[in-house]
């Protein structure tokens, strides 16, 4: 359990001093994944985001050792760094207990990067991957990404006179991790930082690969005032739109259940990103959102493992 | 003279060998013909427990040099090998090792790029990235094959640069020969242990490594890595120095054979100079004076040492196993004619692109070529690039 | 900062890509990016430490377990800690940069 208190009185791992946007929900990731990670860490980013605004030469805003190669790669590049680990481990050239976490943003995860992370993952390296999922290609400006929910503007797929913004669902790569059978997945909001750093702080205790898929409200790319940016996340989880749950093992649990589950409109009206969705003509994308959202809840809660087993 | 062992190995279990003597501590490795033999070998080792070395079986070779990067940044010895595709794909990757100044070993056995796929021998793979930042050193046998890669580990951890060790695909990775190879624990003498100097598993010592540099700073750090490819020269050669003090075989920058006196020469990189060198043989009975220069060191070009020992010929011949698709000369051509201008020689130099897709190249072509050479000296006018080989 | 004129040239910079140290990034300041400042007001804070556990810029000075003020070469603006602060009538208000009050106008922490 991270301990506010106590945390603030230890060196920040993450610091002030880079470039994010203000109000970056990123940055508020790599802050609070850190506290729940703690000094003994090796960070591995792709490319993305976070790692240009943490680390232009020659100010860096890690203070844990940290490696940044290429885009598509945050999982190849930490394997690596975890298979010497395990390399002098055996040779008796290190004993420090060392957590590996690679971040990639939903660009270098769900597309240009999940070969790595399949890879890695099936692998079996003691890594936890983090993916920032801010639902586009935010770093060169707001493109698509396999992660972009169905009608969101974006700049590749700009709503328009012939097209209407992403046509396509986005994909469940929760999901796949789940299929990948790793010991723990999870998905967490910026905004519940006692979910997220509990996550964290859980998934750094098991033994193999992890992955955490958090959701990050950017107010740039979505178009909203940065204060809101924990409204954003909250949200995410009210609507349902993000659920937050865990699957230890391949059994499923939600960490959060609304008291009452809020219609996604409530969240898709305060971003500039599906401005275009509140005109009457649009509805009928709306309706789609609502209905893959609440088809997806019901889905996830039948997977829920009844919490008390059946007498025999 | 330090203990050896005579065997019998072909250029990948020879370069395998040399991988279980490094004893790195990390491979991480994807198969692709006709190198997959070497880490295959090499796992069997690891199998067996006979190496310390993590084996990271990744799912592509983007992946693994992604995963040597990792280990080697985090302060590990850490080895790879592939061939043509992968070499490709991994080609972005390459250019990122070097520019992170990290000393990573590749044994890349040459095969020819696609289009059209062929798995056979030439040199447009290594070719390809010669501009990568890596020190490319080229094998002719099994035997150099064995010898460089132990070298290349003392070159690679101390100019901090990352080199590619080749060999010809199928020629030399799957032939037979006979080999010495050197006792388990002179070749863990030589190679030493790796002292990186910034490393991610030292927490008493944090570093960032891999940073974005803006237009302020990008240059410095190239300029740096130019300076350290330069300086990896005279590493190479102390490198080989001591290896011909302990083990009685000498290597430099390249190798001469019959050339001091000869009017007439070859450069021929890989295997083809071994058949060079027979028909050099053939020929200098019969009264020609025929020679050979086989670079062995590709990058860094040793521009003003092979222009002095090229100096003196009446007429040069530059084998090209690869065709930069430049509309004109390859890529060997390119380097020697830079080479000879810059010292103002002004020979004739012809080139030849042969042995293309693994196009055997035979020991009647090669004298052909010096018969080739000597009208040239005469004065009978050549084309400046021919295809020796080809169906026309 | 480092200004142009004193930046390294090739022969003295440490070799490779190489950032050796961690946090550098303390020594860049974005304080200049606000156009609205946060103000605290010490005798409503609870120290509960919301703001501070979601400020992306660590912009929040914490002594001994409780906000002692804001490192303004550092805060953005963004306003997430006047949003998140739990306290009814708030501990913190944001008031735009160019009006904020004497006191805080030079910068620095205060």
């Amino acid at each position: 359990m991270v301990n506010l208190k106590e945390i603030s009185k230890q060196k920040a791992l993450f610091t002030g001093g880079h470039r994010a946007c203000a109000g970056c929900g990123a940055a508020i990731i790599a802050r609070q994944v850190m506290m729940a990670a703690g000094p003994n860490t090796v960070v591995v980013s792709a490319t993305g985001c976070l790692e240009v605004v943490s680390t232009i030469f020659p100010y860096t805003a890690w203070n844990v050792p940290f490696l940044h190669s290429a885009f598509e790669n945050a999982a190849a590049t930490i394997s690596g760094v975890e298979s010497l680990y395990k390399s002098w481990l055996r040779q008796k050239k290190i004993d420090k207990k060392v957590n590996f976490i690679a971040f990639g943003g939903d660009g270098g995860t769900y597309d240009i990067g999940i070969q790595a992370l399949s890879g890695a993952m099936e692998r079996g390296h003691n890594i936890l991957y983090v993916c920032y999922n801010n639902e586009a290609y935010m770093n060169t400006g707001v493109q698509r990404s396999g992660a972009t929910p169905l009608g969101a503007d974006t700049t590749t797929a700009p709503f328009g006179k012939v097209k209407k913004g992403k046509e396509q669902y986005r994909k469940d790569l929760t999901g796949i991790m789940v299929a990948h059978r790793i010991p723990y997945v999870a998905q967490a909001v910026v905004g519940n930082w006692r979910d997220l750093t509990g996550k964290v702080e859980k998934a750094l205790s098991i033994e193999g690969p992890k992955f955490i898929n958090i959701f990050q409200p950017c107010r740039l790319g979505w178009a909203y005032d940065p204060a809101i940016t924990c409204d954003m996340g909250r949200l995410a989880a009210d609507t349902c739109i993000w659920p937050l749950y865990e699957v230890v093992n391949g059994q499923y649990k939600l960490t959060y259940k609304p008291k009452v589950k809020k219609p996604v409109l409530e969240f898709i009206k305060l971003q500039g990103r599906y401005r275009h969705l509140l005109k009457p003509e649009n509805q009928g994308i709306l309706d789609d959102i609502q209905a893959i959202t609440d088809k997806s809840w019901e889905e996830l809660l039948k997977k829920e493992a009844p919490a008390v087993s059946p007498v025999a | 003279m330090a203990k050896t062992n005579i065997v019998a190995k072909t250029g990948n279990e020879a370069m395998a060998e040399a991988m279980r003597q490094i004893n790195p501590d990390v491979v991480a490795a994807y198969p692709i013909t006709p190198a997959t033999e070497i880490v295959q070998i090499f796992a069997g080792y690891v199998a067996d427990g006979v190496v310390d070395t993590e084996f990271v079986p990744v799912e592509s070779e983007h992946s693994a040099m992604s995963a040597c990067i990792g280990s080697s940044a985090a302060g590990g010895r850490t080895m790879t090998g592939t061939s043509s595709q992968g070499l490709a794909l991994m080609a972005e990757m390459l250019f990122i090792a070097a520019g992170l100044r990290l000393p990573i070993v590749l044994a890349d056995v040459n095969r020819t790029l696609s289009s059209p796929i062929n798995i056979h021998c030439d040199h447009s793979d290594t070719m390809m990235i010669r501009d990568a930042g890596w020190v490319q050193i080229f094998s002719e046998n099994a035997q150099e094959a064995y010898d460089n890669m132990i070298q290349a580990v003392r070159i690679a951890e101390t100019a901090r640069v990352p080199v590619i060790v080749t060999t010809d695909g199928f020629i030399i990775s799957h032939g037979m020969e006979r080999i010495e190879i050197l006792d388990d624990q002179e070749v863990k003498k030589f190679v030493g242990e790796y002292k990186p100097k910034d490393y991610l598993l030292n927490f008493d010592k944090i570093v960032t490594l891999g940073a974005l540099d803006l237009t302020d700073y990008y240059f410095e750090h190239k300029r740096q890595q130019i300076e350290a490819l330069r300086n990896s020269k005279p590493v190479i050669l102390d490198t080989a120095k001591d290896f011909a003090e302990k083990f009685g075989r000498s290597y430099g920058l390249f190798e001469k054979y019959k050339l001091d006196d000869a009017e007439l020469a070859i450069v021929a990189m890989g295997s083809t100079a071994g058949t060079a060198k027979v028909a050099i043989d053939e020929l200098r009975d019969k009264g020609m004076k025929v020679g050979l220069l086989k670079p062995r060191v590709f990058r860094p070009f040793p521009k003003e040492e092979i222009a002095e020992a090229l100096k003196g010929m009446k007429a040069i011949a530059v084998m090209d196993r690869s065709d930069a698709m430049t509309g004109h000369e390859g890529p060997l051509c390119l380097e020697i004619k830079a080479a000879l201008y810059d010292k103002g020689i002004n020979k004739t130099l012809v080139n030849y692109i042969y042995g293309l897709g693994g196009r055997e190249i035979r020991l009647d072509e090669i004298e052909a070529v010096y018969k080739d050479l000597a009208d040239a000296a005469r004065g009978k006018p050549q084309e400046n690039v021919n295809y020796l080989g080809v169906r026309e | 900062m480092i200004e142009k004129k004193t930046k390294p040239g090739w022969k003295t910079l440490p070799e490779g890509d190489v950032i050796a140290g961690g946090g550098t990034a303390q020594e860049f300041k974005t304080g200049d990016w606000r156009s609205k400042r946060p103000i605290f007001i010490p005798e409503k804070c609870i120290h509960c430490l919301t703001c501070w556990v979601y400020c992306p810029d660590s912009a929040i000075m914490v002594k001994d377990g409780k906000v002692i003020g804001y490192d303004y070469d550092h805060c953005k603006g963004c306003g997430i800690c006047e949003h998140e602060c739990p306290v009814k009538g708030k501990a913190i208000t944001m008031s735009l940069e160019r009006e904020a009050k004497p006191e805080c106008k030079e910068g620095g922490k205060k």
